[in-house]
């Protein structure tokens, strides 16, 4: 036992068994009990708060993020480790929120010592929920083009405008959003990325129904909100979209990788027990699901390839839409052989997979489209011409 | 496993590889020994067993440079890139692996290049080793081996034959086979070249009464398959390799005529439709690479448990290459048609490598398998 990391990953199993609850052990986390923490959180079980506390405590909500925030300061291999016993010992995820996917390592790059200080140990903690806050109506996948205006009055920004797709803004803190900060600037340089308290006086949101019948995303209008200038612009006024740009490439990653709704319903092979006796006999059934496992497998190691370059300093780049592109893509092969597969039974409401079937529709539109993805790849990566 | 990016070393040998085929084995040389009716150039084997190519698989105690198989996967990718001929993958890949755990005496003329040598195993149409038929009957204490194989890769050319063949049971069961490894000039043995379409060695084999003693053979008598597995597996694996780095070559190719011809007034490369189909190229081609470079891993690694990592990437760079050829001669329009460019080789090739050691369907089936589908 002398490799650090396998003493790392024994002490890990050893945390995991002595403090995860044991109704929570090895059930299945489903949209509705997927804790997200938050001032209105309310948790499912006693159970839930205390393993959100317990590995908030040992700062395994972020274990890759330095511990004074909260993380736990852990290098990939160890982050890894710690994945692989979480999941041997069928452990929940603590904690999920875009405050750990999106603004916080926005925040650990752009951000001042303040602004850390201020809101990376409430995200770590689970006790702050943010959203996002970017598109907006008539502006789709482009993204520059945000109306949005902050007018500067002095000791505060006055915000008027709407945005639309901010997933779960009717259950959030705070958002981070782009607005306009000058308006006679070219489209890109007059944006800034602003934090803003949901519950500012001004501040509604709506929600919106989906074909998969649920609402994860809202429309929030901002009318005459007054935000406190101290702290409200990360990174420089008017060059958000710096910010934005590398937020959207971890959106993209963690989008393609499964981070982003990608991982519910289970794979064919996890569900070989439930179908019907034989249902893998049928030919165009059976090469759909063996062209989707060759598929996938290669898209897992992959991701795993590109991290793997990213630490070896092979910079991937603007490679990373390909991430997005393909993951998204391929998740929507895999709702639909997964309806095959399970026929009719899928086609109920309360009992099939119906809802991640429809829901996974929309993984090739958020977070910037599959056609987007094309666009980028072409033209940055292959450097093909605009003319 | 190890990482899956390039090591520094594998950097280094990539480049060199790649610095070397650009020099020496370039597209130009491929139609050059096809005009010339040759399979490849000896001379340029020569020195790529000089540089170590050749015993790229075979143990330093036989002379060999044993860099394992993510080093024999990178060189097959280089090689895929320009469509560089050589008894590299039957040779230096499949023979040396098959051969190792024996250690057999011909394993320093393989990493020397003096001795190449090819896999006698299909008898059919399709990759299928269990199925093999060629009777190898007791004969005194030894055998005699009467049939035929096909689609024999390097098979006119090479000085010895591995020869997969039956000593018991019926053609299907995968136990009762054995393998032999033969001089290709021993009497009764019949070589025809085939004509393949990717201007590479190919034969069918006719044995008449072929002697083997047990001297010749490889392994254990009627467990032939296992004894063949790590050269199988090893040869799949930098097949695929070649495949990836080929379908990297004709996509290169393609993205160089797409900044450059122009049409209805702008750079075809600019028109979005054609944007997109090579932008997806790029990722098929990317996700490819990482099975590539997975399953060498698993090799080197753990090469008893590899087989599905190393048929994901098989059945994955299969697939891949047959894509990037047909997006390449398509964007090319009618000038990839032509004989005059070289577009075409890679369609030839990439066919070829589809179907040899297994095509999509054979591997996928492996991989599903695994996975318990």
């Amino acid at each position: 036992m002398s490799d650090p990391l396998e003493n790392f990953r024994s002490e890990i199993a050893d945390w995991i068994a002595a403090n995860l609850p044991d109704e929570l052990r090895g059930v299945p986390t489903t949209e509705d009990t997927i804790c997200w923490g938050g001032r209105n959180w309310v948790f499912t079980s006693d159970a839930q708060r205390l393993w959100l506390e317990r590995c908030a405590e040992r700062g395994l909500t972020c274990p890759r993020w330095p511990s004074e925030y909260g993380g736990g300061g852990l290098t990939r291999g160890e982050e890894k480790a710690l994945r692989e016993e979480m999941t041997k010992a069928g452990a929940p995820s603590p904690l999920q929120s875009f405050g750990i996917w999106m603004l916080g390592p926005a925040l650990l790059k752009f951000g001042t010592p303040e602004q850390k200080a201020a809101h990376l140990p409430d995200i770590t903690a689970g006790k702050i929920r943010w959203c996002q806050g970017y598109s907006e109506p008539g502006a789709g996948s482009d993204l520059a083009s945000v109306q949005t205006r902050a007018e500067d009055m002095g000791d505060h920004w006055l915000i008027n405008g709407q945005k639309i797709w901010t997933s779960y803004a009717d259950k959030a803190d705070k958002i981070f959003a782009l607005v306009r900060t000058d308006r006679d600037a070219p489209k890109h340089l007059g944006i800034s990325f602003m934090l803003i308290d949901m519950q500012t006086p001004g501040v509604t949101t709506r929600p919106i129904r989906l074909i998969s019948g649920a609402s994860p995303f809202c429309e929030t209008f901002f009318d005459n909100v007054k935000v406190p200038k101290e702290g409200a612009i990360v990174g420089e006024q008017n060059r958000g979209w710096d910010v934005a740009k590398y937020l959207l490439t971890h959106e993209r990653e963690m989008i393609g990788g499964g981070g982003g709704g990608l991982t519910s319903g289970d794979t064919l092979a996890q569900m070989m027990g439930t179908l019907d006796p034989g249902t893998l006999n049928d030919p165009v059934l059976r090469a759909e699901a063996m062209e989707l496992e060759v598929d996938a497998m290669a898209f897992a190691l992959t991701m795993e390839r590109y991290k793997d370059m990213s630490e070896a300093g092979q910079g991937v780049g603007h490679a990373s839409a390909m991430l997005k592109y393909y993951g998204t893509e391929l998740n929507k092969r895999r709702q639909e052989v997964l309806m095959s597969a399970q026929g009719s039974n899928a086609l109920d409401w309360e009992a099939g997979s119906a809802a991640d079937w429809l829901r996974s529709k929309a993984n090739s539109i958020e977070g910037g489209t599959s056609e987007v993805m094309l666009d980028i790849i072409a033209k940055r990566v292959l450097e093909l011409p605009a003319k | 496993m190890d990482k899956l990016s390039d090591s520094e070393d594998e950097t280094l040998l990539r480049d060199a590889a790649r610095g070397f085929l650009d020099q020496f084995a370039p597209l130009s040389v491929l139609r050059k020994n096809r005009d010339a009716g040759r399979d490849y150039a000896p001379e340029l084997w020569a020195e790529m067993a000089q540089m170590g190519w050749a015993g790229v698989m075979v143990p330093e105690s036989h002379g060999g440079a044993d860099m394992g198989h993510r080093a024999a996967g990178i060189l097959s990718e280089e090689m895929g890139r320009t469509l560089a001929a050589s008894p590299f993958l039957s040779s230096a890949v499949i023979a040396a692996n098959a051969l190792r755990a024996s250690a057999s005496d011909h394993l320093a003329a393989i990493a020397s290049g003096e001795t190449t040598y090819a896999l006698a195993i299909d008898e059919g149409a399709k990759h299928n080793p269990a199925a093999t038929a060629l009777p190898a009957t007791a004969d005194g204490n030894g055998f005699r081996l009467t049939g035929h194989k096909t689609f024999v890769a390097d098979g006119a050319s090479a000085s010895r034959l591995l020869v997969l063949a039956r000593t018991s049971g019926k053609p299907g069961d995968p136990l009762g086979l054995t393998l032999f490894d033969i001089d290709a000039a021993r009497a009764g043995l019949d070589t025809d070249p085939i004509q393949s379409i990717d201007s590479r060695d190919f034969a069918r084999i006719d044995f008449d009464s072929v002697n083997a003693t047990g001297e010749d053979v490889v392994g254990d008598v009627d467990n032939g398959l296992a004894a063949l597995a790590p050269g199988l597996r090893a040869g799949q694996a930098a097949l695929a390799a070649e495949l990836s780095g080929l379908s990297a070559g004709i996509s290169a190719m393609t993205i160089g005529y797409l900044k450059e011809r122009k049409q209805f007034g702008r750079t075809i490369g600019s028109f979005q439709a054609l944007q997109h189909r090579a932008a997806h190229l790029f990722a098929e081609i990317e996700v490819t690479a990482s099975a590539i470079a997975a399953a060498g891993r698993a090799l080197d690694s753990d090469p008893a448990n590899a087989q599905t990592l190393v048929s994901l990437a098989k059945a994955r760079a299969t697939q891949t290459a047959k894509l990037a050829v047909m997006e390449g001669v398509q964007m090319h329009g009618g000038i990839g048609m032509t004989d005059d460019y070289d577009a075409g080789f890679f369609m030839k090739r990439a066919r070829v490598g589809a179907e040899w050691l297994g095509d999509y369907g054979h591997h996928a089936a492996i991989v599903a398998e695994s996975r318990g589908l």
